[in-house]
């Protein structure tokens, strides 16, 4: 460090951001909170990778994901190895070629490893072509392989890459209940907002009609809402509604969260100081009651994540959702429903473990950011 | 301490044609609800009653009384920081009289900058959120009134300017509250309320959350803004010592009304009501040997939403009579602007702070030896 600093041509380039608390501001502090809780940073990290997989979706996956591999339908995940059967190592992962076989007691053809050939993985190497954000024109894959294929999850019954649509339907999943999110967010901090500004009937009428929408249980309402939907619509436009009815019942919870502050903070000094000083209404509200509430709010964003997340992917499992071809969790869940797939290609179930992962990151984010939400509280 | 009070310059006494402040019959009152989905006002609490009180220009009025007398509230609703339910206030300021009382909604936002408030708790009163410079020059940006828009440069030089006056350094600005002990954030807010040079400063407890040591450093500071910016204060408080150092008239009020008021030295040492006599025995003594006796007052404080008949104060005062519940004693002028509600004023002979201090001190050397 010292000897970085010494080498450094000027000491600006390398002015690592002081330690300074008194000239931090809240969301400094929130920052080093957070920083401390090491899930939420593991978390985050996660969310990281996921944010990737949404941007760079055609790129991670090695084909794309409405191309079938008639060799190797129903396959299983094949996996990259460093160390061959003889025991010598490769500093090129590659995986076994595959071969057909015949199960002689079922009949079925099943697909084993044949170590007789090795399908070194390349990485960054020329595919099919494709638009990287839909613009630019390229056919670099993060990975592949040139002689042979690679199936890192297998494929299903048509000889999909399930790896490749995984990854695309994070793009699905995330959107769905990002989308839904704001829309909750927006919907619960105005509504929420009204409530706690006119107070009164107005309240008081607002918190009933939240109690009553929550105490409708979830599922039968989504599947009466969903059940409602035209089987004619295009992919795009259930994907609209379904965003729509996740958000128009998930923003009990924000409205009753931004009430509760509001309430809190108008009574706090400063704002009575704010409004001896002078300011108006709008200035209160823009300059004190948002800012010291807004933090919890993200904390209730990013834990209404999980639960859009986990709503959208019930319904495409239930197969009222999205549906083929759209991608998401949901959707490639859907096709593991059959005996037959738990039988012969449990991998198909794999997604489930990205929505897991997904809803954990999103608790731990919350988790973390809910401790750091007030970095003025004595604890 | 009661040689400073005295070398202070005394204002007008009494009632003058130069007040500042004038408050008549000012009244809040809070209703108390019972539990229920429809529920209708059970009742009301009367926080402050009929209170009328003056302020002459320049000087600093004391307002004592023990906790939940309504001192705050009295404060708060000087300023319309909670909407009086009766009675005027109005404010000699910007070369006319304001009717603070009767302006609306926009039109008491804009003479905002007139009048100011230092908070009791300094950890409260500022936003966390905002830097010192920020917090400071929100009165200049939002109220700044027929002050006009002022340019960015403007702003900061004035900010500097009463934060420099009130003990802060220019590098303190940029800081956020959080890096600042009780005492600096005292002066935080104090400079906030001076930034707009008001003519009225509110202070409700500005020490009382204070370190001792820093105390007697707010007061100071208090006092010497006041010499130089020829501010006007209400000061509450209920710390006896620090309303005899800073004040120049002192109000003791007792469940929502003013029982007594007048200068330092009359309220102090000849006090004409019994509350304020029994207020006077509780003033402590900074020698710990010396042996006091103050006045017990007996029972509890009567509930403020159903407060007894007559006088507010007879169902503790030793000297009550039957003419204490029948008639509420209007507060009447002694003499000298002293000014007192109690029926028997001229009667009784009352002690007052040095006469417990004397006293006591004397039997202490009696016993001694």
């Amino acid at each position: 460090m010292s000897l970085l600093e010494s080498l450094a041509p000027s000491r600006f380039l390398f002015r690592r951001k002081r330690y300074r608390p008194d000239l931090a501001s809240q969301w400094q502090l929130m920052w080093w909170k957070f920083r401390r809780h090491k899930m939420a940073m593991v978390g985050m990290a996660l969310l990281g990778v996921f944010l990737a997989m949404t941007l760079f979706a055609e790129t991670i996956s090695p084909y794309p994901p409405g191309q079938r591999n008639p060799s190797y339908v129903a396959g299983p995940p094949m996996l990259p190895r460093m160390i061959d059967e003889t025991g010598a190592v490769h500093l090129r992962p590659f995986v076994y070629g595959s071969k057909a076989v015949r199960d002689m007691v079922t009949l079925r053809m099943t697909h084993q490893a044949d170590i007789s050939q090795k399908w070194p993985i390349r990485f960054f190497v020329r595919g099919t072509p494709y638009r990287l954000f839909g613009i630019i024109p390229t056919d670099i894959h993060l990975f592949g392989t040139d002689e042979g294929f690679v199936h890192l999850f297998g494929t299903d019954f048509t000889g999909l890459d399930l790896f490749s649509r995984t990854v695309h339907a994070t793009r699905a999943s995330l959107g769905v209940a990002l989308v839904g999110v704001t829309v909750s967010f927006i919907l619960g901090a105005a509504i929420g907002g009204i409530a706690g500004y006119f107070g009164g009937w107005i309240d008081n009428f607002i918190m009933r009609l939240i109690e009553f929408i929550r105490s409708i249980p979830t599922l039968p309402l989504w599947l009466a809402l969903a059940a409602l939907m035209p089987r004619d619509w295009g992919p795009l436009a259930t994907y609209l509604a379904i965003t729509t009815i996740l958000a128009l019942l998930g923003w009990t919870w924000l409205a009753r969260t931004v009430r509760s502050k509001l309430l809190a903070t108008r009574h706090e000094d400063f704002v009575l100081a704010a409004r001896l000083s002078g300011c108006s209404d709008a200035r209160i509200i823009r300059r004190h009651l948002l800012p010291s509430f807004l933090s919890y709010l993200i904390v209730d964003a990013s834990i209404a994540f999980p639960e859009i997340l986990l709503a959208e992917t019930s319904l495409s499992f239930l197969g009222l959702g999205l549906r083929e071809p759209v991608e998401s969790w949901g959707v490639l869940l859907f096709a593991a429903q059959s005996i037959r797939a738990i039988d012969q290609a449990p991998w198909l179930m794999i997604p489930g473990v990205f929505v897991i992962i997904a809803v954990l990151a999103f608790n731990f984010v919350g988790d973390g950011l809910r401790d750091a939400a007030d970095p003025y509280s004595k604890s | 301490m009661t040689t400073e009070t005295a070398s202070r310059p005394q204002a007008a006494e009494g009632p003058s044609a130069t007040a500042l402040l004038t408050v008549k019959n000012l009244s809040v009152r809070f209703p108390t609800r019972t539990k229920g989905f429809f529920a209708k006002p059970a009742g009301y609490v009367s926080a402050v009653d009929h209170v009328s009180f003056e302020i002459a220009r320049g000087e600093t009025l004391g307002l004592v009384g023990e906790s939940g007398s309504g001192k705050t509230t009295l404060g708060l609703a000087v300023l319309r920081g909670v909407e009086p339910t009766a009675g005027t206030v109005e404010l000699a300021a910007g070369g006319g009289t304001l009717a603070v009382t009767s302006l609306d909604k926009q039109a008491l936002r804009r003479s905002r900058h007139h009048m100011q408030m230092i908070f009791q708790d300094p950890y409260a009163s500022l936003n966390p959120r905002m830097t010192v410079r920020d917090i400071v020059s929100e009165p200049l940006i939002a109220g700044a009134g027929d002050w006009g828009r002022l340019s960015r440069r403007q702003i900061d030089d004035r900010v500097l300017d009463i934060a420099v006056k009130c003990g802060l350094s220019k590098d303190q600005l940029k800081r956020f509250p959080h890096a600042f002990s009780g005492g600096q954030r005292q002066r935080i807010a104090i400079a906030r309320a001076l930034v707009l040079n008001p003519a009225l400063v509110v202070c409700d407890e500005p020490i009382s959350s204070l370190d001792v040591s820093i105390q007697a450093q707010i007061l100071n500071l208090l006092a010497d803004l006041q010499e130089s910016l020829g501010l006007t204060y209400l000061f509450i408080a209920h710390d006896l010592a620090a309303v005899a150092y800073v004040c120049n008239r002192v109000a003791v009020m007792y469940l929502g009304k003013i029982v007594e008021v007048g200068t330092t030295r009359q309220v102090y040492y000849k006090p004409k009501h019994p509350y304020t006599e029994a207020l006077m025995s509780a003033v402590p003594e900074p020698d710990p040997d010396a042996p006091r006796r103050p006045i017990l007052l007996t029972g509890e404080r009567p509930d403020p939403a159903n407060p007894p008949s007559g006088c507010r104060f007879r169902t503790r005062c030793i000297y009550a009579t039957a003419l204490c519940a029948e008639r509420v004693p209007p507060l009447r002028d002694l003499a000298d602007g002293h000014m007192v509600a109690c029926h028997h004023a001229d009667q009784l002979k009352l002690r007052g702070a040095l006469d417990f201090a004397g006293s006591e001190r004397q039997e202490a050397t009696d016993d001694r030896f």
